[in-house]
């Protein structure tokens, strides 16, 4: 289980309603999470995931969903804090569209839970001290 | 039973102070009583930590060899102008000073990555920092040209001063039209996207101290990591606006002018800072301590978030023409909360200023008057109160005619 990757999917418009991520558990016995979801104005599909499994399995994987008209992007980019920088003012949480910023009510410190982060790269510049950064 | 500044400093000499926080006290008073704690707490300790835009440092960097006189010259420290209209070495740089060729918001909106807030966060942090400096020369001082290195632990003078800082409440920032704004607010997403605020509420020196009935000009104080002094009000000081039944402005309302070595400072209490589409700042730790010389001063420093009010301000056009544009009231409870309802809508809720570090600087403030290191000022004169007349003006503007 050791291989895991985060990619986007676009789906196209005859594609939206087909249970094509499903087939990836089904016939390629992979492991995914969805990080986001959601359909654009133009009814494109756009679905980021992380995939977990063995290597030759998300390989085929991939291959079943390119063949099958899903354009595929890997997330490769990963947005990191700063700890040193961070003043923990909290200015990210209504900035960040998937809810990364996690306000604790007790400490008032401001938690960066990475997992829920798609890189959209929002956070970087609206964090006045500049704490996020943006690594490829 | 009331005490005085000189018993709570005999106090303080002898290890035998009782200091507490200002969101300490409020649990204490909870379970005490008013009477008695006021009786045992000699001290309250405030504090704050964000974005304040009129800051700035001065420095006296020394005599070169031959002479130049800056004043009336141009002087860059990493390429941000700072003010050079002075005698021969002293310049001031202030917080939102930008290089020259900044793009500022031709490429909108403007990233602001590096300003004058940033140049005094890397001086104290000792770091050096390239001084470049033009002159027009004169016979005592005929150097026209200057380019160096300096270093905070060479030069004679550098010193923060900082003409408004910790403001006393603040409008509640929230956007009505239908685009984002980039303001020094942070940034507003349309159709009530978003709120932001930005004081630090029940721990913000201002709102535990209403009447200004101890803070005054000569309090002693935490500033950036070391002791400074209040030197009058700050600019736009506005202490007659409605106020609560617990005396606390629902508006913002005083403010006070600071100064203070910037030599024993340090960067983590001046952060160098960026507002997306508006500019350069510097973010600036202020800690005051309240002397409790009475159950009414004790009164209000227990002040608590859900008593404390303040405007929401519609950032969507009536800000701009200087209208008034409250679209509602909040508390600092339900700012803190996460969420408030304004005009019917569930918005979601940002800080600007940190509370885990006003905690932090109050707690600095405390333990330094409990090991003796700091004690207390008696103001020379207190601060302009509601009495005092002051009414703060729009700008008189008169078309110029030749
Ligand atoms: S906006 Fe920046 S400094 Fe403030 S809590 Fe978020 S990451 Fe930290
Ligand atoms: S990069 Fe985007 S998704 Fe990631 S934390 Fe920042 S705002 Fe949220």
């Amino acid at each position: 289980m050791a291989f895991s990757r985060r990619i986007v999917l676009h789906f196209p418009r005859r594609l939206v309603n087909r249970p094509i991520v499903y087939r990836l558990i089904r016939d390629f016995n992979l492991e995914f999470n969805i990080l986001k979801a959601s359909v654009t104005p133009d009814e494109e599909g756009l679905m980021v995931l992380e995939l977990k499994g063995k290597q030759e399995d998300y390989e085929k994987g991939i291959e079943y969903l390119t063949k099958a008209g899903v354009r595929i992007q890997p997330l490769s980019r990963n947005v990191i804090r700063n700890e040193e920088r961070c003043t923990h003012c909290g200015a990210c949480i209504t900035i960040c569209p998937t809810g990364a910023f996690k306000l604790d009510f007790v400490t008032r410190e401001v938690k960066f839970c990475d997992e829920k982060c798609l890189a959209c790269g929002l956070c970087i510049k609206a964090c006045p001290p500049r704490a996020m950064e943006l690594h490829f | 039973m009331a005490k005085t500044i000189e018993e709570i400093n005999e106090k303080i000499k002898a290890g035998k102070a009782v200091v507490v926080t200002a969101d300490e006290v409020i649990d204490l008073v909870k379970q005490k009583g008013a009477k008695k704690v006021a009786q045992e707490v000699d001290v309250v300790t405030t504090g704050t930590f964000g974005p304040m835009c009129s800051s700035g440092a001065y420095l006296n960097i020394g005599h070169s060899k031959p002479r130049i006189k800056l004043g009336g010259g141009r002087v860059y420290l990493n390429d941000v102008p700072a003010y050079a209209a002075f005698a021969a070495i002293d310049i001031y740089l202030g917080a939102n000073a930008l290089p020259d060729d900044d793009p500022r918001n031709r490429v909108y909106p403007g990233e602001f990555n590096y300003g004058g807030g940033h140049v005094i966060e890397e001086l104290v942090g000792g770091k050096d920092i390239r001084l470049i400096a033009t002159a027009y020369g004169t016979d005592c001082y005929p150097r026209k040209k200057l380019e160096t290195w300096i270093n905070i632990k060479d030069i004679n003078e550098a010193v923060l001063f900082n003409f408004r800082n910790a403001y006393q409440n603040y409008n509640v920032a929230a956007n009505t039209s239908n685009k984002t704004l980039y303001t020094y607010m942070g940034v507003l997403k349309p159709n009530l996207g978003n709120i932001n605020y930005s004081t630090t509420g029940q721990l913000s020196p201002l709102l535990n101290d209403p009447y200004y009935k101890t803070i005054g000009i000569g309090t002693k104080i935490f500033l950036g990591g070391g002791t400074g002094f209040i030197t009058w009000q700050g600019t736009q000081h506005n202490p007659d606006v409605p106020r609560s039944e617990n005396g606390v402005p629902k508006r913002g309302a005083g403010a006070i002018a600071v100064i203070g070595d910037l030599k024993q400072m340090s960067p983590r209490w001046l952060v160098g800072t960026s507002m997306l589409g508006y500019g350069c700042t510097i973010t600036v730790g202020i800690g005051v301590p309240i002397p409790i010389l009475s159950e009414e001063i004790l009164a209000y420093t227990t002040v608590t978030d859900d008593e404390i009010f303040a405007a929401v301000i519609d950032y969507g056009g009536a800000y701009q023409n200087l209208q008034p544009g409250i679209i509602g009231e909040v508390n600092y409870g339900q700012l803190r909360s996460g969420r408030v309802v304004v005009q019917g809508k569930e918005v979601p809720t940002a800080s600007l200023s940190s509370y885990p570090r006003a905690v932090e600087i109050a707690t600095i403030l405390k333990e330094w008057i409990l090991s003796g290191k700091f004690w207390l000022t008696q103001p020379v004169v207190p601060l302009p109160g509601i009495d005092s007349g002051i009414i703060l003006k729009p700008l008189n503007e008169r078309p110029i005619e030749e």
